[in-house]
C-alpha cells in the first residue's frame, strides 16, 4: 500500500513538468522559433527554489496557504486516479465526487489567497476564475456519470477498468467520444490554456489565472508552477485513461505508454495554443454551457 | 457508420444553434446535407435507388442550395451575423430539451422492430425540431431559410430509413419544394433588401397600413 502511492507520487513528481515544456517547445517550433529547452520547467522550478520569499505587509497567513494547496491537492487527487498500468492506491465508492471537489478546494484558496493581497486586479481575476471553474464543473461530473454507467461503479479506478475498451467497439463508443472532447476543453479551461485564457499574458487586465499568482515570489511561486504542472498531469492521466484503455500486462510498458498519451496529449495542448485565438472573454461562459449540453446529451446516450 | 454519421448530424445542429456567424452556419447545414448524403449508401450498400438518393442529396443540400444562400448574402451584402430572439445559451438549452424530447419520444412510438434501436428515429425527430427552433428564434430571412434547410434534412432521415419502401418520386418532390422555396426566399430576400435595406423580418409587420 505504502509502496504503491509512494511509486504513484514517484511518477507524479518526475513527470509532471515535462508536459509543460513539450507545450513550450511546440509553441515555439510553430512560431519559427527554437525555444525554451524541453527541460525549462524543471530548471524554473530549482531557480525559484533557491530565492527568497518577498510577502506583502497586508497579507496573513491565508496568502502562504494558497500555493500549499495547491500543491498537495493534486497529489492527493492522483491517488484517486490509475496511471497506465499503476491502479489507483485509494479507491471507494463515490471519490470521483471527492477527485472534482479536490480541484474546488485548491481554487477556493488560490482565489482567496488572490483577496488576501487587497489588489483589484486579484480580485477581478479571482472572479473570472471562479466563474469559470464552476461553468466547467458540470461537464467534468457529467463526464464521469458517463464513464461511471458503462462501468456499473462509483469508483473512480474502476472507471478506467477494462470494460473501456468494450465501450469503444460498442455501442457507447459515440459518447465516449463526445465525453473526450469535453474534458479536453475541462482540461483546457481548468489549466488555463489559449483559447481561454493565455498562460503567457503580461497584461493584468486580460489575466485570468496568472494575475491570481502575481504576488507570490521565490519558493511560494515554485510551489504555484509545481501545482498547476500536476493539476495539468492528473487531468490528462483522466484522458489517457479514457482514450488509451490498452493493458499489455506488463507494468513498465503500460506506463510508457500512459507517459506517451500525456506527452502527445501535451503536443495537442501545444497545437491547439498555437492555431487557435484566445475566445472572447462573454463567448468563454457560452463555449462552457455548450460543452456541459454535449456531455449531458452524452449521458442521454447511455441512459438509453 | 451509420451511427457515426448521425451523430455527427446531431453535433452540426448544435453547432448551427449556437453559432453566431450566418456563413459558418450556411456552412454547418451544408456540411449536414453533405453527410446526409452518404446515409443511403451507409445503409442500404450501393443500390442504384440509393445512389441516386445520394447524389441527389449531397447536389442539392450539399452544394447547390448553401451556393445559392452564399452568393444572396454577398449580393445583398446583410451583416453576417446572426441576430437571435433568445440568445444562443437559451436556445442551445432548448435544442438539447427538444433532443432529449425527441429520444424519448421515439422510444414510445409504435415503430418496426428493427427501427426501435439505434440512433434513426431520435435523430430525424431532432433534427426537425432543431429546424422548427431555428425558424423561430432567429430574426433574419436567410437563417429562417436555413431553419427550413434543416427540417428538410430530419425529413430525409426518416425517408432513408424507410427509402425501400419510399418512391424516389416524393423525395425527389421534396428536393425540388425545398428548391423552389430558396429560390423564392431568394427573391423576396432581395426585394426586402432593396426596399428596406434591412433583412429583418421584424420590420415585415411594418408593412401594414
Amino acid at each position: 500500500m505504502i509502496g504503491r502511492i509512494a511509486l504513484q507520487l514517484a511518477v507524479l513528481l518526475i513527470f509532471a513538468p515535462l508536459p509543460l515544456g513539450v507545450i513550450n517547445k511546440t509553441k515555439a517550433l510553430f512560431a519559427g522559433r527554437i525555444g525554451p529547452p524541453v527541460l525549462q520547467p524543471y530548471y524554473d522550478l530549482a531557480r525559484l527554489w533557491r530565492k527568497g520569499f518577498v510577502i506583502s505587509r497586508t497579507t496573513t497567513w491565508v496568502f502562504l496557504a494558497g500555493p500549499v494547496v495547491g500543491l498537495v491537492v493534486p497529489l492527493l487527487a492522483a491517488l484517486l486516479l490509475p496511471f497506465g498500468g499503476l491502479p489507483a492506491p485509494i479507491s471507494f465508492s463515490g471519490d470521483l465526487i471527492l477527485f472534482v471537489y479536490l480541484f474546488g478546494l485548491s481554487r477556493f484558496f488560490t482565489a482567496v489567497a488572490a483577496l488576501d493581497t487587497g489588489s483589484s486586479f486579484e480580485g477581478m481575476g479571482a472572479a473570472r476564475e471562479v466563474t469559470f471553474s464552476c461553468l466547467a464543473e458540470p461537464t467534468l461530473l457529467f463526464a464521469l456519470l458517463v464513464l461511471a454507467r458503462g462501468a456499473k461503479s462509483l469508483n473512480l479506478g474502476a472507471l478506467f477498468g477494462p470494460q473501456l475498451a468494450g465501450q469503444w467497439q460498442g455501442d457507447a463508443s459515440a459518447s465516449l467520444g463526445l465525453i473526450l472532447v469535453c474534458l479536453f476543453v475541462v482540461l483546457l479551461v481548468e489549466n488555463s490554456r489559449i483559447p481561454f485564457d493565455d498562460p503567457n499574458t503580461h497584461l493584468e487586465l486580460t489575466m485570468v489565472h496568472e494575475v491570481m499568482v502575481l504576488d507570490h515570489s521565490g519558493p511560494a511561486l515554485g510551489m504555484v508552477l509545481y501545482g498547476a504542472t500536476m493539476k495539468l498531469m492528473v487531468m490528462s492521466a483522466l484522458l489517457v485513461g479514457i482514450a488509451l484503455p490498452l493493458r499489455t500486462g506488463s507494468l513498465l510498458l503500460d506506463l510508457l505508454v500512459f507517459l506517451a498519451g500525456i506527452l502527445s496529449l501535451a503536443v495537442l495542448i501545444g497545437v491547439v495554443e498555437s492555431t487557435m485565438a484566445r475566445l472572447q472573454l462573454p463567448r468563454v461562459p457560452q463555449v462552457l454551457v455548450g460543452t456541459t449540453l454535449l456531455s449531458i446529451f452524452a449521458l442521454v446516450l447511455v441512459l438509453r | 457508420m451509420a451511427n457515426l454519421l448521425l451523430l455527427f448530424v446531431l453535433l452540426i445542429n448544435f453547432y448551427t444553434l449556437g453559432s453566431a456567424r450566418l456563413v459558418a452556419c450556411i456552412r454547418a447545414v451544408a456540411l449536414q446535407g453533405a453527410l446526409l448524403a452518404l446515409l443511403p449508401l451507409a445503409i442500404h450498400g450501393p443500390t442504384g435507388h440509393a445512389l441516386l438518393l445520394g447524389v441527389g442529396a449531397l447536389l442539392f443540400k450539399g452544394i447547390f442550395i448553401p451556393l445559392l444562400l452564399l452568393r444572396t448574402i454577398r449580393e445583398v451584402r446583410i451583416r453576417r451575423d446572426v441576430e437571435p430572439f433568445i440568445g444562443f445559451v437559451p436556445t442551445l438549452i432548448l435544442g438539447l430539451l427538444v433532443t432529449a424530447g425527441a429520444f424519448i419520444f421515439a422510444d414510445f412510438l409504435p415503430l418496426a422492430h428493427e427501427h426501435h434501436e439505434g440512433l434513426f428515429v431520435p435523430t430525424a425527430l431532432a433534427t426537425m425540431f432543431c429546424g422548427f427552433l431555428m425558424l423561430i428564434t432567429r430574426r433574419k430571412a436567410i437563417t429562417q431559410v436555413l431553419g427550413y434547410l434543416m427540417l428538410e434534412n430530419g425529413i430525409f432521415v426518416f425517408a432513408v430509413l424507410l427509402s425501400a419502401a419510399m418512391p424516389l418520386m416524393v423525395e425527389a418532390g421534396i428536393l425540388l419544394d425545398l428548391l423552389v422555396g430558396v429560390f423564392v426566399m431568394g427573391i423576396v430576400l432581395n426585394q426586402i433588401s432593396r426596399e428596406f435595406s434591412s433583412l429583418n423580418t421584424e420590420r415585415l409587420t411594418a408593412l401594414k397600413e
